[in-house]
């Protein structure tokens, strides 16, 4: 999907630093829509966000983000986006390296169905993850008598942001594969590679920054995840309570300060994670060629 | 390397026929059967699980008591006036980005200036902020304790709790979605074809309308579809937005979770079907004009 490559910037960043004069007309008024709904819509309400802990002071602020509850929600919501970007990771190229390289009967519709966590609402995979993996669904029957508990678990809380964090990986490792020099794979295997050396060390060291960048937009989209966490996660304080719900239980007892620190930490997250993204696709783009 | 291919082992997997002749060179690149078949069942395994068991249970569950118990779910008041406050949302904020949209690919795409690269990462700013942090900020800037809250209840204006917080939540999670499809198209095209109806004469409009829309409709219909499906379905954002009014505030995905938390699965899993069958529609929709277009969207598939 689209909307998450940070492509342009590196073109752009070969400009020479100066406005040039176009024959194109419109840049002004364009321009200034554009910079003008930036700032309403996104940049003045993060400065709200970002402002808001400063009532608390320094001190609050540390306390509030280190108290036990926000610590083990913090935890709860990286680790298990960690997790879960590993998962998708692994499985994520096996998707991607079987949607390139083998022919089979549906693959369109395969490959189209990837995209469903990007298409499909929150709160539906939510309820929907949650009826498969409770104890009487259609998968959690065969669960609990193996003693394990998915739903209304940590565990369950990992299964809704795999499937969140799913389709990134495919869709940033299938188009560096599908541009892979295949002359390479044949010059390794007449050298007389085996096919798993030349995987190991041809074709993964290409795959890897797109792999990398794969792994860290599913891990940053899963941080953040609210809507098909809160059904499956049982949200108990300490155990299954991820951060973003946290925020809105603040929120709903007026301890906006609270709510903002808490959402000015994972911000600065973000922004982290973003700066990595950026850093790992430039270097992909220089892998690749692209 | 070389003795390693004739050791034992990799012979063995071979038909004894095959061995005297040299490897096919189709063989070369080929993947041994048995790591095909573990690839293939992987993914087709993983897709299976996390992919389809939900759509396929969604459908399952909306439909346990039958036809008659869905339509009900569906025709009720409530759930009626959730369909419309969604659509209402999604038709304000869908061409609220559209325009945006295409201004900043205007003025990123066919222009140079200094800040473009600053400019391009604030405007992906959205994807990678969670969407509770989305509804958030909103609720810190109009809110009743929140910086303009003082302001807002003198005017007797209701921001947060009402139709145009929503309406400002989704427009900032839909932000990026139009002017990140339109961008890479926009610069893969070039200038040429505007600067030449620019030298003969054409207004900065007409330009716009006749030369440089007709190469970009398929992408602008491309972004449209995700913003619009992205804007109908958004949950966290909303939800912290909302106030959850029944009747008043509350979008389809917000209906799902009061009725869910109600223990009326049927109705909960009836609205969630229509919400999937978007998704589906989306999806479809996406894959023809990939399929038809391709060409056309190859800029943007291929970073």
């Amino acid at each position: 999907m689209a909307g998450f490559r940070l492509h342009g910037a590196a073109a752009s960043l070969a400009v020479p630093f100066r406005a040039e004069r176009s024959v194109i007309p419109g840049f002004g008024l364009t321009l200034g829509i554009t910079v003008t709904y930036l700032t309403l819509i996104v940049l003045l309400p993060l400065a709200a966000l970002v402002m808001r802990p400063y009532e608390l002071g320094f001190s609050g602020f540390v306390a509030e983000v280190t108290e036990p509850r926000v610590l083990a929600a913090l935890k709860l919501s990286f680790g298990m986006a960690f997790l879960g970007a590993c998962i998708n990771a692994l499985f994520g190229l096996a998707v991607a390296w079987m949607l390139v390289r083998y022919d089979f009967w549906g693959k369109k519709v395969v490959d189209a169905i990837v995209d469903l966590p990007f298409a499909l609402p929150t709160a539906v995979a939510g309820i929907a993850l949650t009826a498969l993996y409770a104890p009487n669904g259609w998968i959690g029957q065969w669960l609990e008598p193996l003693g394990i508990k998915v739903a209304f678990t940590p565990l369950g809380v990992l299964v809704a942001l795999t499937f969140i964090g799913l389709p990134f990986v495919v869709r940033t490792v299938q188009p560096v594969m599908e541009d892979l020099d295949k002359e390479l794979e044949e010059a390794a295997a007449s050298l007389g590679a085996t096919r798993l050396e030349t995987f190991a060390r041809v074709i993964f060291p290409t795959i890897l920054p797109a792999l990398l960048t794969g792994f860290a937009l599913a891990f940053a989209r899963a941080v953040g995840e609210y809507g098909s966490v809160i059904f499956i996660a049982g949200n108990m304080p300490m155990v299954s309570e991820i951060a973003p719900l946290l925020i809105i239980i603040k929120l709903e007892q007026f301890d906006y300060a609270g709510a903002a620190a808490i959402g000015t930490t994972m911000l600065g997250a973000s922004f982290v994670l973003l700066l990595v993204i950026n850093l790992l696709q430039r270097w992909t783009r220089r892998w690749a060629g692209i | 390397m070389a003795a390693e291919t004739l050791s034992t082992t990799t012979d063995r997997r071979k038909a004894p026929v095959l061995d005297v002749t040299p490897p096919r060179p189709r063989g070369a690149l080929e993947d041994p059967v048995w790591v095909k078949a573990l690839v293939m069942a992987a993914g087709l395994g993983f897709l299976a699980l996390f992919i389809l068991l939900p759509l396929l249970a969604v459908f399952a569950e909306a439909l346990r008591r039958g036809v008659g118990a869905y339509w009900e779910a569906l025709v009720e008041p409530d759930a009626w006036s959730a369909i419309v406050l969604t659509l209402t949302v999604a038709a304000i904020a869908v061409p609220a980005n559209l325009v945006f949209g295409v201004c900043a690919a205007w003025a990123i795409a066919k222009h140079r200036f200094p800040g473009k690269a600053l400019l391009l990462t604030l405007i992906d700013l959205p994807f990678s902020v969670s969407p509770v942090i989305s509804g958030l900020v909103y609720v810190l800037l109009f809110g009743a304790h929140g910086l303009l809250g003082p302001v807002l209840r003198e005017y007797d204006i209701q921001i947060i709790f009402a139709v145009p917080g929503l309406v400002l939540a989704t427009v900032f999670i839909t932000f990026p979605f139009v002017a990140r499809e339109l961008i890479p198209l926009m610069q893969a095209q070039g200038n040429d074809e505007e600067e030449a109806a620019i030298t003969l004469g054409a207004s900065g409009w007409q330009t716009f309308s006749r030369v440089t829309l007709p190469n970009i409709k398929w992408g602008l219909l491309y972004g449209v579809l995700l913003c619009n499906a992205r804007a109908m379905g958004e949950f966290g954002a909303v939800s912290v937005v909302s106030g959850h009014i029944r009747g008043e505030t509350n979008t389809m995905p917000l209906h799902v979770e009061i009725l869910y938390n109600e223990y009326n699965f049927v109705a909960a899993f009836a609205v969630a079907s229509l919400l999937a069958l978007l998704a589906i529609v989306t999806l479809v929709a996406k894959s023809l004009l990939e399929l038809r277009y391709g060409a056309e969207l190859a800029a943007t598939r291929r970073h």
